[in-house]
């Protein structure tokens, strides 16, 4: 049995065959020419040999495939060995050009023209692309890019999985998510928590496993081995059937003794909203606007917005929805908005500061808010993203009071905002704790870096602090105002004790975490969180205080969480 | 050289599902068959069992076609793809 310990970053407890996400296919260099000895005839026939291989292979996957997917399937196996395709690449070939860098430019070129004739053909360019990936890997001799196809359900196993691995990535074939890089905040522990697949990451050798390696994962503890036994199978069992309970939410955060903390969802549109209302979510205590912003080339009108938001405050009556105003910039660039040439775009013009440089953007977006909330009942809070001075919280405040806007709040990203939470909340109404960028600029870590993924940690003893101090600065106000938690730390529920413990008054987090926090919240007293709550603080690493919070709550290991 | 005009049925025009079907369709008549749009110059047609090229035509539902093959089995050929494009192929 061979252990490999990582961090555990979205919960459960299963056993299967890991399958090895193939590395990225490196371009064939430029000019590369057919290899000494090698005739324009045998690269032809090689090509025309890797062509048929992957057209074979993508028939099968068609075969076995259903709707929308078969179709697309089934054009791409044609592709494969396309007359044009496999023509243009001859030609080059003839001209002495290697067969791998022949198909290469060959599909390029075909590519481009598909993405100039745009809509529906230009989407079809990304199959030419994948096609050539294909029948290259398959030159080669190696696994083609992309997660494997497999009839059987299995463990992804990588490096680090980007946005673009895992937007194809079926959760009924994918039955959880191994990186040997990555941190508690990467792409790869996002995605897992709201597929609800059990991963680990950060955990050294496992991109090493030979593929078809049966494993035991725990993807509460960070654990994984191989050869796993009869205790392994039994927990994993145990889990499959404590799941069922784990998925529902009662929509009543509270501790055992009757301390109510509501439990409100991140969302990031109206689709989001309405499955967060069905989870049983509180209400929503981060709506992410990005959504109508992203990939558009100018502002979307106040019209557009109005709909955009009505559709989530339409899935909450009578419950409260708090808008965070667009957060562009840094990992979230728009073209009308931010500087794409700024040296250090984590520290530049983001969130909130952006009302600096093109001014109107958000007084527009506080209207639309405003005018969606008059026909709708819920309750809409405003907040500004990347506040850093008591002067911007108050100057905030007067722009949602000039739309109309009753409740204008602040995020806690900026440790500066933390330490003078109490000067910040004598401007606004509320603060929420957006614990990812509030880790990343405390530690000055970049939450996308996996060599930094120890810092990166809202675990980190210094973060806690932060949190403790701006909940100070609320009591120290005087007049009861509240501070939440809206960033990935409220959705581990270990954490979301700790967080109750320190003071913090609602828990905002994906839809699918509602559920497993819910349950874990409700054994213990308010007085045991605050009593973990300072274990956690006193402690001197983030793994420390993490121990202190488990064992002092026995439900974690009970429910596999 | 024998040539057969033919008006695009299918409701997606010669995209996707379509273009998969006739592109395959075209690949087996046993003699090369060549597509282009009504009025385009001869030269410029381009192959029919691609479907990449079937895809970079850019024929829609209600587009007039031309095939043209010549040899043995041309006619049947033709007559066969153009009766295929005369149907809608999104309702197979």
């Amino acid at each position: 049995m061979q252990n490999f310990p990582g961090v555990g970053v979205s919960p459960g407890r299963i056993v299967g065959p890991v399958r090895q996400m193939p590395r990225p296919l490196a371009e064939p260099p430029a000019g590369e020419k057919l290899a000494p000895g090698t005739s324009a005839e045998d690269a032809a026939a090689a090509l025309t040999a890797a062509a048929k291989a992957v057209q074979v292979e993508l028939r099968a996957r068609a075969a076995a495939a259903a709707g929308d997917a078969k179709a697309v399937l089934e054009a791409t196996s044609l592709m494969a060995t396309d007359p044009m395709l496999i023509k243009a690449s001859v030609k080059l070939i003839n001209a002495g050009t290697s067969a791998e860098r022949a198909v290469w430019e060959a599909a390029e070129a075909v590519a481009a023209m598909l993405v100039n004739l745009g809509g529906y053909m230009a989407e079809r360019a990304t199959d030419v692309l994948d096609v050539r990936a294909r029948v290259v890997a398959a030159l080669r001799g190696v696994p083609a890019p992309g997660i494997p196809a497999s009839e059987v359900p299995f463990i992804l196993v990588a490096e680090d999985l980007a946005p673009a691995d895992t937007a194809t990535l079926d959760p009924a074939t994918v039955i959880a998510l191994l990186t040997a890089g990555g941190g508690p905040q990467s792409h790869t522990a996002i995605i897992a928590r709201s597929l609800g697949l059990p991963a680990v990451v950060a955990a050294a050798g496992v991109d090493q496993l030979a593929d078809g390696t049966e494993v035991y994962v725990d993807g509460a503890a960070g654990t994984i081995s191989t050869g796993p036994g009869d205790t392994e199978r039994a927990a994993a069992a145990a889990w499959a059937a404590n799941a069922s309970t784990l998925s529902v939410f009662d929509g009543n955060g509270t501790t055992a003794d009757g301390h109510l903390v509501p439990l409100l969802a991140n969302v990031g549109g109206a689709k989001d909203a309405v499955k967060a209302a069905a989870a049983g979510a509180q209400g929503v205590g981060l709506l992410r606007t990005e959504f109508c912003f992203l990939e558009r080339e100018t502002e979307p009108s106040i019209a557009e917005q109005v709909e955009a938001y009505r559709g989530v405050f339409d899935a909450f009556p009578g419950k409260k929805v708090v808008v965070r105003t667009l957060d562009a910039g840094a990992d979230k660039p728009l073209p009308f908005l931010t500087d794409a040439t700024e040296p250090n775009p984590a520290l530049g013009v983001r969130g909130y500061r952006t009302d600096t440089t093109s001014p109107g953007v958000l007084e527009r977006q506080l209207a639309a808010v405003a005018e969606a909330a008059k026909g709708s009942t819920a309750d809409v809070w405003v907040m500004a993203p990347m506040i850093s001075t008591p002067e911007e919280a108050g100057d905030f405040a007067a722009m949602c009071s000039n739309a109309g806007l009753n409740t204008p709040g602040v995020m806690v990203e900026v440790p500066s905002a933390a330490v003078t939470a109490e000067s910040i909340l004598r401007e606004v109404d509320f603060a929420s704790l957006g614990t990812n960028d509030l880790t990343q600029y405390t530690m000055a870590a970049d939450r996308q870096l996996g060599p930094l993924a120890a810092l990166n940690n809202p675990w980190q003893p210094a973060v806690l602090q932060l949190v403790r101090l701006t909940v100070a600065g609320a009591v120290a106000e005087g007049s009861g105002k509240p501070v939440g938690v809206c960033g990935e730390a409220a959705a581990d529920p270990a954490l979301a004790v700790v967080l109750v413990g320190l003071g913090v008054s609602t828990l905002s987090m994906t839809a699918r975490s509602l559920a497993a926090v819910g349950a874990v919240l409700a054994t213990v007293t308010l007085e045991e969180a605050q009593e973990i709550a300072r274990l956690a603080l006193s402690a001197t690493s983030p793994a420390q205080a993490r121990d202190r919070a488990r064992e002092k709550l026995p439900v974690l290991a009970e429910l596999g969480l | 050289m024998s040539e057969r005009k033919a008006t695009v049925a299918s409701s997606s025009g010669l995209h996707a599902r379509p273009a998969s079907l006739f592109a395959a369709a075209a690949g087996e008549v046993g003699v090369e068959v060549t597509i282009a749009m009504d009025g385009a110059p001869a030269e410029d047609a381009m192959d029919a069992s691609s479907i990449l090229s079937l895809m970079t035509l850019g024929a829609e539902h209600g587009s007039t076609v031309v095939l043209r093959a010549e040899g043995d089995g041309a006619d049947a050929a033709l007559d066969s793809l153009a009766k295929m494009l005369e149907t809608d192929l999104d309702a197979v």
